[in-house]
């Protein structure tokens, strides 16, 4: 390990339109060294990567390689360069419709120096050089088509390294791996840290971190909120730094619980997960939570019917209840407000009243014709329940606040009657005025079901729950109700040590 | 309301108004009865098809089959009274269940065996096409036609299945309105209703805007698309029926424009009221645009084989207007 970093990044900035989003990062990355940057949801970490890797210009503050300016324009300049980026989307990385030894060479193809025809045989010569040197053992004549995501992934990486760049960038790579195809992305960094090439590691996965780090970086808000380096590294440290305590937060006056309204027995998420028990009471509002990736939207989709837990049973109000689909879930009185509000709750193309009433448009029809005094009524109603700001119910949701739009999607739900609502990442993209109103809404409606949030931050959780499930490798890891919450203990089940001969 | 927002939103039924206004002016006889009836008469066919293709716009599907279910009815009318000697009510009730039948298979297709929309209806179309000439080995189908094997067919078309085609109703004048107008407006009315006001026309669009959300709002998104195809073939197959006993043969060379002619009035149905998304009433405003069009360059003795490229202009014009002037307010 040597001591001169051949990467610095110095103040970087970047703002897109008033929103800033790196304030200020500096960061230094050392020949042979994996570095682990950690950070929740929109705490800049993609914006850093894609500034580096030359997809974004920067906002300002300096960036060096190996002694000289680094400013990229491209991504093809960053990689000549010796910057190089495995970005999470696999497939940005390859083309599944050539076979490996083009996909090895792929980068020779384009450029000045490159030649008119394609030498076949040059191809394949060239790509077994680069297989070898990264210890790759795959048929070089298969279609990347054909490859599993993680034989793909060593392809990308494979590709990108074999420019010889100096850093290499790899952003979530084993989001989508099961843990034998991780180990062996694992060995190929092992070889590359022992070559001396700098390693920016993106993750969030407590035992990839564990594996790999030599120092563990925490972004949060877009700025730098930790640096850890003395061994052993403090993991918990480290959590604490991305998702801790922000501000001084009102005190939740923690009600228990006394009818059970869900109880899951022997509930398995994962092949490999370890099963957990987990009951949730009428009137209490309980938040899961956990990093990226451990298993709370499984849970979140589990519940909600979007798919089979591996094992266990489930009951509500002491029935059987094992959906098969959401709209089977929501005629038992299970709702789910999902996550990615974009992607999984709001109709463009329809109007705030239509967004509100979307899930319970049968329950307003007569005779099949919907009833639309009745849908702008309720749709009336809930932006009084829950202080939209808009013009009236007849807005389209472009035209609404991240946070607005977000109480529409709460709206929809909380306009019927449930047994258990069930809110995934409820306050992503929203506010921090809107949070407080979505919470308080929650709580005082909560008396008449079950609700639980699953949320990342834990600020989030401390603010709106009555008790307090930490999750982590697929599996319930910790218990606490919200009252004088030990917070060193929470922060470590969140890092993963509350597990049993965890990896 | 800014001029843009009013120019977005009635636009296209301006220039449709300024149209009519123009060729009464400068030709004989547009504004009567009979003119007008001849529009919808000539559109009919065109817009029974195109309202069906919007139920699969609505879902974010498309349907280039229609014109093959289409013929295939139309082949399939002739070839159950003229072959198989049966009745009208027979031909018509052969014709629906085939549109249905290939609507659901469509469906099957692109929702379950996840072939994309657009491909899985082109084959559809490839294979009707060369289907609806197999029984009679690629002849025409008409009263007294020589069959392979030699002997005469016996059957011919029942006068209750023709009058479908030839039937004038009184309205204002005598014997003024023909069957597939009426038929037109009352599909037209119904798709509209249906799409519109309904339920299951509500979760429709919801399932075409965005899938995913209409999935966790316990929308069954895989039936709705399947329904949206099956509206498809029937419309398709009412059309066929139209055209069956408009010409009281099943002529293997006929029905050729209309898939282009039905898409091109859907997709111009965008741009009315500034809908920016496929809708009835501007699919059935779309086809009339296009019939008064037509009706009205005929009239001004422009050529005939210039039709297709003002129909092609139009399309172009509509697009436009729906894809980059209202996406600009839309953000």
């Amino acid at each position: 390990m040597q001591d001169t970093p051949v990467f610095v990044v110095k103040g970087l900035m970047k703002s897109f339109g008033p929103n800033r989003v790196l304030r200020g990062v500096d960061l230094d990355l050392h020949p042979g060294q994996v570095t682990v940057l950690m950070g929740a949801n929109g705490a800049g970490k993609s914006t850093l990567v894609k500034i580096v890797s030359g997809i974004h210009p920067s906002g300002g503050g300096t960036m060096e390689l190996a002694g000289t300016a680094f400013a990229p324009t491209t991504p093809a300049d960053a990689m000549r360069a010796g910057v190089v980026t495995v970005h999470q989307a696999i497939n940005d990385g390859v083309v599944p419709a050539l076979d490996v030894a083009s996909n090895l060479t792929l980068d020779r193809l384009s450029g000045k120096s490159a030649p008119l025809l394609l030498n076949p045989r040059r191809i394949r010569r060239e790509a077994r050089e680069v297989a070898d040197r990264m210890g790759l053992s795959l048929d070089l004549s298969r279609e990347v088509a054909d490859l599993t995501l993680a034989d793909r992934q060593l392809v990308a990486i494979a590709r990108a390294m074999a420019r010889r760049p100096q850093v290499l960038i790899l952003d979530e790579p084993t989001s989508s791996l099961s843990s034998s195809e991780a180990d062996r992305l694992f060995a190929l960094i092992d070889r590359l840290r022992a070559d001396g090439v700098a390693i920016l590691y993106i993750s969030h996965r407590m035992s990839d971190i564990r594996r790999l780090a030599d120092r563990i970086v925490s972004l949060r808000d877009g700025a730098i909120a930790g640096m850890f380096e003395d061994k052993p590294l403090d993991y918990s440290g480290a959590v604490d730094a991305m998702l801790g305590r922000k501000s001084g937060h009102d005190a939740v006056d923690a009600r228990c619980a006394h009818t059970p309204v869900f109880r899951a027995e022997g509930l398995r998420l994962h092949p490999g997960a370890e099963p957990f028990r987990l009951d949730l009471g009428k009137g209490e509002i309980v938040a899961i939570t956990g990093l990226v990736g451990v298993g709370k939207t499984a849970l979140a989709e589990t519940l909600f019917g979007l798919r089979r837990p591996f094992g266990g049973t489930m009951q509500l109000d002491g029935r059987p209840y094992l959906p098969v689909n959401p709209a089977d879930a929501i005629s038992h009185g299970v709702f789910l407000v999902a996550k990615d509000r974009a992607d999984n709750g709001i109709v463009p193309e329809f109007n705030l009243a239509r967004n509100v009433s979307l899930p319970f448009v049968r329950r307003l029809s007569s005779l099949g014709i919907v009833r639309r005094i009745a849908e702008r009524q309720r749709a009336r109603d809930q932006i009084a329940e829950l202080g939209i700001v808009c013009r009236s119910e007849r807005d389209e949701m472009f035209a609404l606040s991240g946070g607005n739009q977000q109480k529409a999607m709460v709206a929809r739900w909380l306009a019927e009657p449930s047994r258990l609502l069930i809110l995934d990442e409820p306050f992503q993209g929203v506010d921090i005025a809107a949070r407080h109103d979505i919470a308080a809404k929650l709580r005082a409606t909560a008396d008449s079901r079950a609700t639980v949030l699953f949320v990342t931050e834990l600020d989030e959780a401390l603010e709106t729950a009555d008790r307090i499930l930490v999750m982590s490798e697929h599996t319930l890891v910790g218990e606490h109700v919200n009252r004088g919450v030990d917070m060193d203990r929470l922060l470590s089940e969140v890092a993963g040590r509350g597990l049993r001969g965890a990896a | 309301m800014t001029l843009r927002e009013s120019a977005i939103r009635y636009g296209f039924l301006a220039l449709l108004a300024g149209l009519v206004i123009f060729f009464s002016l400068a030709t004989n006889g547009f504004t009567s009865p009979q003119a007008a009836v001849f529009i919808l008469q000539s559109v009919s066919l065109t817009g029974i098809l195109a309202l069906g293709v919007t139920a699969t716009l609505v879902v974010g599907g498309f349907d280039l089959s229609i014109g093959s279910i289409a013929t295939s009815a139309m082949m399939a009318a002739a070839y159950v009274m003229v072959v198989l000697e049966q009745d009208a009510f027979v031909a018509v009730l052969a014709c629906l269940a085939i549109g249905a039948l290939v609507g659901l298979i469509n469906g099957i297709i692109i929702c379950y065996l996840r072939v994309p929309d657009l491909l899985a209806t082109l084959g559809m179309m490839f294979l009707l096409i060369g289907l609806q000439r197999i029984p009679t080995e690629g002849r025409s189908i008409a009263a007294g036609m020589t069959m392979p094997d030699g002997s005469t067919a016996a059957g011919q078309f029942d006068p209750a299945f023709l009058a479908l085609g030839r039937h004038r109703f009184d309205f204002i004048l005598p014997d003024l309105v023909p069957a597939s107008v009426v038929v037109l407006i009352v599909v037209a009315v119904l798709i509209w209703f249906f799409l519109e006001y309904t339920r299951f026309g509500r979760l429709m669009y919801a399932v075409g805007s965005n899938a995913r959300a209409a999935e966790f709002a316990g929308a069954p998104v895989r039936a709705y698309k399947i329904w949206a195809y099956i509206i498809s073939g029937v419309f398709a197959s009412i059309g066929g029926i139209l055209l069956a006993a408009r010409l009281g043969r099943g002529d293997i060379a006929s029905g050729n424009n209309l898939l282009l002619d039905a898409v091109a009035a859907a997709l111009i149905g965008y741009a009315v009221l500034g809908a920016s998304k496929p809708n009835a009433f501007g699919t059935a405003i779309g086809a009339l645009f296009v019939g008064v069009l037509l009706q009205g360059l005929t009239m001004m003795n422009v050529p005939y084989y210039t039709q297709d490229f003002v129909k092609g202009a139009v399309l172009v014009v509509a697009l436009v207007f729906t894809f980059s002037l209202s996406g600009r307010t839309a953000r």
